[in-house]
This record gives structure tokens, C-alpha cells and sequence, in this order.
């Protein structure tokens, strides 16, 4: 069955993730949660759980150690799914690029839906990316089968 | 009965959406915070069922299965007026298929989940048996439709069995501080416990259960105020929307308690409460 995921706009439930940031990107991430920004008010959840997330939010670069981490996180997210891509770092690896251990974006590992630009992101920069990466994620269509 | 049967089946799950919509607005404004839309969990539960499904074992949606089903008979007998003890052995079988479900997944979280489910369980599972056995005591009925002929409505027989009884449905509304097994906040050190390897329908079919079960406690609620008299009736409803505004305001106000800490503070206060209670009556 095919359906158009009418409701995943109403509802998106997101994942964050840090790879190798400086935490900045993280904090304004966080920030989009309180009373000021209140990200709850267009539906939206910050799970702990890519089983029960609709968007990944990663901040940072990724590194040697956590490629297999994105990787899996990334997986185990049920379809429908968009990444959003937070800060520099998480688009071309930042500061931190030249790092031995740095791999660079997030693009290098799994495909990016969305790229939020900043250093640090702005909290209305980063709601911005999120409604993008629903807008593009109620166009797509679940498959809604079994694994 | 077909029309208290199609309540039970059709109100009671619109109106414990309605209520868990409630909640989220009420705790957003506790927190300054503006919260999402009345109808938030409607849309939670229909973009679940749109999502893709992956299940780690076939038997999790059975038991899940299981679970909403036997939630959904608890509701029906009680607001059939049948036997108390049935509905809550119905209500206690659910209970233990939404365990077994926790041990049906692979991950470790969802163990912890379910070990810790089942604490719940012992936390709050005697004191139900204690309220169905004084609500025996003083109506002479386990039959629930009894109380609609009461003269005097059961709360003021029984004014600490009920306050026992409002101690452990914290528990069973999954409110801090007893959100052991999980949470509906982010970031509890279980993942999402229990629920951490469902997606798409099974994920649906738990939010679907626990609108059953919080109409279910604020039914036992119900129970202990209403009486023969048609204010009282009309009443209790109220009474019963004040208890859980009241849940609502400790799920806000205090931090989770460790498990053992849990079972410690929910025996001593149920077992003083109802002991207290029963001697209270004895003398009378």
C-alpha cells in the first residue's frame, strides 16, 4: 500500500545526534526546545529513539569513531526519513576538516536532506530546516511494509 | 448495553486523546511554553500508522495486539457495570502481555523496560485487589453497576482507600515520579524503555492502549464519588478531571524516583492507607 504522508508534517518526531562539534550547534539545537522557540508547538518531539524518529538532526562533523554510529542511527530510522545537516561542521567538516580523524560532512556517510548553515546555527535557522525537511518528507511516500 | 458497549469502544478512545492533548497543552503552560495542538496525539497515532513498520520479532505485535484488546474488555466490563474483579484481572492480563512484549525485542532497553514494568506492577497491582475488596465491604457487590444505587457515594467510607488508590495511579498514568519503565518525556536514561524497538502500527496500538487505560483510572475514580444522586453523577466527572489535572501538576513538579525507592514509598503508603482504612471501618 502507497500512502502520502499527510501527517508526518504535524507530527515530526526528531533524533539529535552530535558527531564531532564543539557543542554549539548542540546547545542551539537544544534551545529550540524552550519556552522562547518552543518547538513543541508545531507537534514536534525530541526522542531518544531513531525507531520512533521521523528527522535526524546531526550537529558536527563525523570522525573515524562515530561514522558507524551515523550509519546505524541512520538505519535503524523507520521510513520516511530526512537527515538535516546542522551547522558547518555537520556541512563540510568546519573548523575541525583538516583533523586527522576527520572524515568531513555528514554527506560523506549518509545522504543529507537539508543543510542549516551557521556557526553556531541560530535557533530560527535550525526550526527553518526542520520545516523544509518536512516539506520534503511529506512529499515522499511510505512504503508501510514489513522488514 | 450496546449503548454503553459502543461508549466504551467509539468515546472512550476520542476521549483519552482528548485528555493526553489536554495534558501536553496543560504541562507546556506549567513550563511557559505555548505546547502543540489539542488534537496532537491524533495526529502522533494516524502519522504512526502511515510509517513504515519494522519489527525485530513477529510476536511483539501479537502481544501488542493482545494488550490493546484486553484494555479495551477491562473498559467495556466496567462501563458495562459487570464484576469489579473481572475488569481488573482483564486490566492486570493486559498489563502482562505489555511485558511480555518488552522481553520480545532484542535491544537491552527494552529488558530494563519491561523489569521495570514490572515493578510497576508489584507497585501499584495490590493496592487495585485492596480498593475491589473494600469496595466490596461496603456496597456487599463486587458488581460495579452497585454503585449507582448507593446513598452515600463510596469516598466517604473509604476516604484512604481512595487516597492509596490516587497514590498509585501516578504509576499506572505513567507520571513522574514513577515513569519507570517510559517515559513520555525526552531523554530518560532507558531510551524509550519498553517501547524502544516499536515502530509505525505497534507504536500506534500503545498510545492507542494507554488512552484505554488513563479513561480506566479516571473510572475507578469515578467509582468512589459517584452515588444514587444525579449531581453526584455529575459530579464525579469533574471530580475525576480534577485528579488528573492534580497527576498532571506532580508529573511536573517532582523528579523520577529509583525503582527500589518506588516500591519502598508505594507499599508503606498504600499498606498504611488501607490498613487504616479497614480499621476505621471495623470500629464504625
Amino acid at each position: 500500500m502507497v500512502f502520502k504522508m499527510k501527517f508526518i508534517k504535524k507530527s515530526p518526531w526528531i533524533l539529535h545526534y552530535d558527531g564531532s562539534s564543539c557543542n554549539g550547534c548542540d546547545i542551539e539545537v537544544l534551545a529550540c526546545l524552550t519556552p522562547l522557540y518552543d518547538i513543541e508547538r508545531f507537534g514536534a518531539i525530541n526522542t531518544g529513539n531513531p525507531k520512533h524518529a521521523d528527522l535526524l538532526l546531526i550537529t558536527g562533523s563525523v570522525n573515524e569513531q562515530n561514522i558507524s554510529v551515523v550509519k546505524q542511527l541512520y538505519e535503524q530510522m523507520p521510513n520516511p526519513k530526512a537527515v538535516v545537516a546542522i551547522g558547518v561542521c555537520a556541512a563540510t567538516g568546519g573548523i575541525f576538516k583538516d583533523c586527522y580523524n576527520v572524515q568531513g560532512g555528514v554527506g560523506e556517510v549518509i545522504p543529507v536532506d537539508i543543510y542549516v548553515p551557521g556557526c553556531a546555527a541560530r535557533p530560527e535557522a535550525i526550526i527553518e530546516g526542520v520545516v523544509l525537511a518536512l516539506n520534503k518528507l511529506e512529499r515522499r511516500k511510505s512504503p508501510r511494509k514489513d522488514a | 448495553m450496546i449503548l454503553r458497549i459502543a461508549l466504551a469502544l467509539f468515546a472512550v478512545p476520542i476521549a483519552g486523546g482528548l485528555l493526553a492533548g489536554m495534558d501536553r497543552i496543560i504541562t507546556a503552560r506549567m513550563q511557559r511554553r505555548k505546547g502543540p495542538p489539542l488534537l496532537q496525539p491524533f495526529y502522533d497515532v494516524i502519522k504512526l500508522l502511515q510509517k513504515e513498520a519494522t519489527t525485530v520479532n513477529m510476536i511483539t505485535r501479537f502481544f501488542t495486539t493482545f494488550s490493546l484488546c484486553f484494555t479495551i474488555l477491562a473498559v467495556v466490563l466496567l462501563f458495562t457495570g459487570q464484576d469489579l474483579l473481572l475488569c481488573i484481572f482483564a486490566f492486570t492480563l493486559a498489563c502482562v502481555f505489555f511485558v511480555i512484549m518488552g522481553y520480545s525485542g532484542y535491544s537491552p532497553y527494552s529488558f530494563i523496560g519491561a523489569e521495570r514494568e514490572l515493578i510497576q506492577i508489584m507497585c501499584y497491582e495490590p493496592m487495585i485487589l485492596i480498593a475491589a475488596f473494600a469496595f466490596y465491604e461496603v456496597s456487599g457487590s463486587f458488581h460495579v453497576e452497585v454503585v449507582w444505587k448507593l446513598d452515600q457515594p463510596l469516598i466517604t467510607r473509604l476516604p484512604l482507600i481512595f487516597l492509596g488508590l490516587m497514590f498509585i495511579l501516578t504509576i499506572k498514568l505513567r507520571k513522574s515520579p514513577f515513569d519507570l519503565s517510559m517515559s513520555h518525556h525526552g531523554h530518560q536514561e532507558i531510551v524509550k524503555g519498553i517501547t524502544t524497538e516499536l515502530t509505525g502500527v505497534c507504536l500506534a496500538m500503545v498510545e492507542i492502549t494507554h488512552w484505554f487505560e488513563i479513561i480506566f483510572s479516571l473510572a475507578l475514580v469515578y467509582i468512589f464519588f459517584v452515588s444514587s444522586a444525579a449531581y453526584m453523577q455529575v459530579l464525579a466527572v469533574f471530580i475525576c478531571l480534577a485528579v488528573y489535572f492534580l497527576e498532571i501538576v506532580i508529573d511536573n513538579v517532582f523528579a523520577r524516583v529509583k525503582w527500589k525507592n518506588a516500591l519502598k514509598i508505594s507499599w508503606i503508603v498504600t499498606g498504611v492507607a488501607s490498613l487504616a482504612n479497614f480499621v476505621i471501618l471495623g470500629l464504625l
